[in-house]
């Protein structure tokens, strides 16, 4: 099995699924001849052609719709957005069309297409280049939404994505593509969409998230453990559908349980699972349910200091796992 | 800040730094200190220095002596402040360091009885104390201010001090509480059976198990099924072989497609089903002065667990494919091992199948589940010396044993049904079923 980066997970997915279906293609900004601005796609145009991977205009409702058309007629594309931060303009197409065809037709019509898009900050990219915009997403019924942490489910979930029925975004963290790496399988697998996975357990708290923080829950974790506090971590890697059960089971483990996410608090994925907490396990519940998020602001700061008071860190993590094992 | 006893810890006085040796204390316990006064002389492989006090107050007493390595965030000497407008914190950068301080003040708030939060429970806590019997009271909370942790519940539990309690409010003199024989409950919330050794009748060989609502409702049914229902049982064996060789080839992909089992139990059912469609009189109830044969064909499906038996219901079985049983089959096997079925899991069913062979059995004689027409098990796939033609073969063999009710079923239906199922699951092959 090969150690490999986040982002490399990602390309050798889209390689694998494009030799193993003939339907599969990709498109988006820079995609072909650039191999996507963070490498990404790098390769897939000399392996694929042309055909199969297209460079398209600076127009995002014309990725995502073209795609969802494709994808309506029997193809299986993976459109992507450059960055999370440029999806709006593909929104009414994301919500209001691909969202809502199987319904809308009673399953005559499906949509399954898949639209990657790099969320989040700490790169130093300012208002327009870190952006977490799950929650824009969050609520609506008829997406799938994934969001990897691992190199692992990089991989298992963008097939998994790919060999859906249904739209499924694709949320990716910029800052994972080379900070997280791990051992990737180079054969075919999937991880299915739907299920959480237990990180790391533990007895005294529960750390509950997906994405980048989880990568500081686990530091944290590590060194909490040297003061004694064993901390249990579930990935959610799914947003919608959220694994109901895994996400009671362990809270029910510790009965104290902290949220975390980078998008920020208010409306966020968090609240969610924070009400199915509460409505669910009130009984169990050993302190108050605790959210460490992104600030309620506009954007990130386009300064160091600003960016820094933004992002959650190791000793943010340490901090409030610490706090809510000591309640 | 409250009044109390400080640690002054080592700081970090350079990044790399992971500790350093006190190389000469210039305060004594009993003498006075003030802020940013110093302390005792530290040296490090990168520094020599004159350590400030970080509060003011008394110093009691010295933690690290003279030539001492301390690791940086360790206590080395403890004061007392004695003004509540003292700092609270011990040194400015140490976050970490400061915590331990908060836990053990908490603790020690614990102790003097002092404690703001220790009368307020959480609901996990107040759901523990009620169960086992624990007098709050009595616990020492470790938690913010006092307060009892879950935890600490857990830990009093275990220590055993809470073991006579609830034995006191449920059945502590067996002379005048016995355990009832009836096993009627009216409680709604099936718990587990509190078992409980008689201490109080030393030398008694015996212990009773309060009938729990699920033992009691299993206990009811089946003894209205043999008293009521005329039983006989048939047996048959049919060759799976193809079968086993089928599911071999699709459970991995199916695993990965479906995330789910393709257990050998959707195959059964789906032969079985089609058996009943084609027997729809093994789909009935009896009903004195008429058969009532049910048009929906509802498979229950036994599954038991640690402490009893229950059988979810698949609705309108015959209209599911193998891939939809399979799903089906793993939901409820997972809802009943979580407890979560609901009222509308557990009705309407016409059928009843149970998977004996999952606990490696080859044969049962069961009881049919009240009131409909006959149960079949599906027993262990033995691989089995076999004479085909003229011929042996190492064949998969299994037993499928059927539990009928002779008022409404004779030999004669049966051994056809049967026949069917055998057919069925026979005729399973890797170049015909598909699981879609």
């Amino acid at each position: 099995m090969a150690v490999m980066h986040y982002i490399d997970a990602i390309r050798l997915a889209m390689e694998e699924e494009m030799t193993r279906d003939e339907d599969v293609f990709v498109l988006g900004e820079d995609v072909g001849y650039k191999g996507g601005v963070f490498t990404t796609t790098k390769g897939l145009l000399e392996k694929f052609g042309p055909e199969r991977v297209l460079d398209t205009p600076l127009a995002e409702s014309v990725i995502a719709g073209a795609a969802i058309g494709a994808a309506m007629y029997g193809l299986k594309p993976i459109a992507e957005m450059q960055y999370a931060d440029f999806i709006f303009p593909a929104t009414n197409q994301i919500i209001s069309e691909a969202a809502k065809i199987r319904y809308r037709s009673a399953s005559d019509w499906t949509c399954p297409v898949v639209i990657r898009a790099p969320i989040g900050g700490g790169v130093f990219g300012g208002l327009y280049h870190s952006q977490s915009v799950e929650s824009v997403f969050f609520g609506t019924p008829g997406l799938k939404i994934v969001a990897p942490y691992t190199a692992y489910d990089a991989k298992g979930l963008l097939k998994a994505a790919v060999r859906d029925p249904d739209p499924v975004l694709y949320f990716e963290h910029k800052k994972c593509y080379r900070l997280v790496s791990g051992e990737v399988p180079e054969d075919d697998y999937i991880v299915p969409i739907g299920k959480a996975n237990v990180l790391r357990e533990g007895d005294d708290i529960t750390v509950i998230g997906y994405s980048l923080p989880l990568h500081f829950a686990m530091q944290a974790a590590e060194d909490l453990e040297a003061e004694g506090i064993s901390s249990h971590i579930l990935d959610l890697r799914t947003l919608q559908p959220l694994d109901k059960e895994a996400i009671l089971e362990a809270v029910r483990r510790t009965g104290k349980v902290l949220i975390v996410h980078e998008d920020n608090k208010t409306g966020g994925v968090g609240a969610e699972v924070a009400a199915i907490i509460a409505e669910e396990l009130l009984y169990e519940l050993d302190a108050p349910i605790m959210r460490l998020c992104g600030p309620d602001v506009p954007a990130m700061p386009i300064h160091a200091p600003g960016e820094k008071h933004f992002m959650l860190n190791r000793e943010k993590l340490r901090d409030a796992m610490r706090q809510l094992a000591l309640y | 800040m409250r009044e109390g006893l400080q640690e002054i810890v080592m700081p970090q006085l350079a990044e790399s730094l992971v500790s350093a040796t006190i190389e000469r204390w210039l305060k004594q316990p009993g003498d006075r200190i003030d802020m940013y006064e110093p302390i005792c002389e530290i040296n490090t492989d990168k520094v020599n220095a004159e350590l400030p006090s970080t509060v003011t107050g008394k110093l009691v007493k010295i933690l690290a002596g003279e030539g001492e390595t301390v690791d940086v965030g360790a206590p080395i000497c403890l004061v007392e402040t004695a003004s509540a407008g003292a700092p609270a914190e011990s040194a400015p950068d140490s976050g970490d360091a400061a915590q331990p301080q908060a836990r053990q003040a908490a603790a020690s708030d614990g102790d003097e009885g002092a404690a703001p939060m220790s009368g307020r429970y959480s609901p996990a806590v107040q759901r523990l104390a009620a169960e086992h019997g624990v007098n709050l009271a009595e616990v020492r909370g470790t938690g913010l201010g006092g307060r009892i942790t879950r935890k600490d519940v857990l830990n009093y539990i275990e220590s055993g001090r809470a073991s006579g309690k609830p034995a006191d409010s449920r059945s502590a003199d067996p002379a005048r509480q016995p355990v009832r024989s009836s096993g009627l409950h009216l409680s709604e919330e099936p718990k587990l059976p509190a078992i409980e050794v008689e201490a109080a009748a030393p030398g008694s060989g015996e212990y009773f198990i309060d009938v729990s609502p699920l033992r009691h409702t299993i206990a009811t049914r089946m003894r209205q099924s043999v008293t009521e229902i005329p039983h006989a049982w048939t047996m048959i064996e049919a060759d799976v072989t193809n079968l086993v060789a089928l599911r071999n080839k699709l459970k991995d992909e199916f695993m990965k497609r479906e995330g789910i089992n393709l257990t050998y139990l959707a195959f059964f059912l789906k032969a079985v089903i089609n058996a009943i469609k084609d027997y729809p009189i093994m789909n009935s109830v009896w009903a004195v002065d008429k058969i009532i044969v049910k048009r929906d064909i509802n498979i229950s499906l036994a599954v038991g667990t640690e402490d009893g038996v229950w059988t979810p219901v698949i609705k309108n079985a015959d209209q599911k494919n193998i891939a939809g049983l399979a799903r089906e089959i793993d939901d409820l096997a997972r809802k009943t091992r979580e407890g979560r079925l609901s009222l509308s899991d557990m009705q309407g069913g016409t059928f009843t199948v149970n998977n004996t062979g999952s606990f490696g059995s080859i044969l049962s004689q069961p009881i049919i589940n009240y009131p409909q027409a006959a149960l079949i098990t599906f027993e262990s796939i033995v691989k089995k010396p076999v004479v085909i033609g003229d011929m042996i073969a190492i064949r998969s063999m299994v037993n499928l044993c059927l539990s009928l009710d002779h008022r409404i079923l004779d030999g004669v239906i049966c051994g056809r049904f049967l026949q069917r199922v055998k057919e069925n699951l026979e005729s399973y092959s890797i170049e015909t079923t598909t699981l879609y």
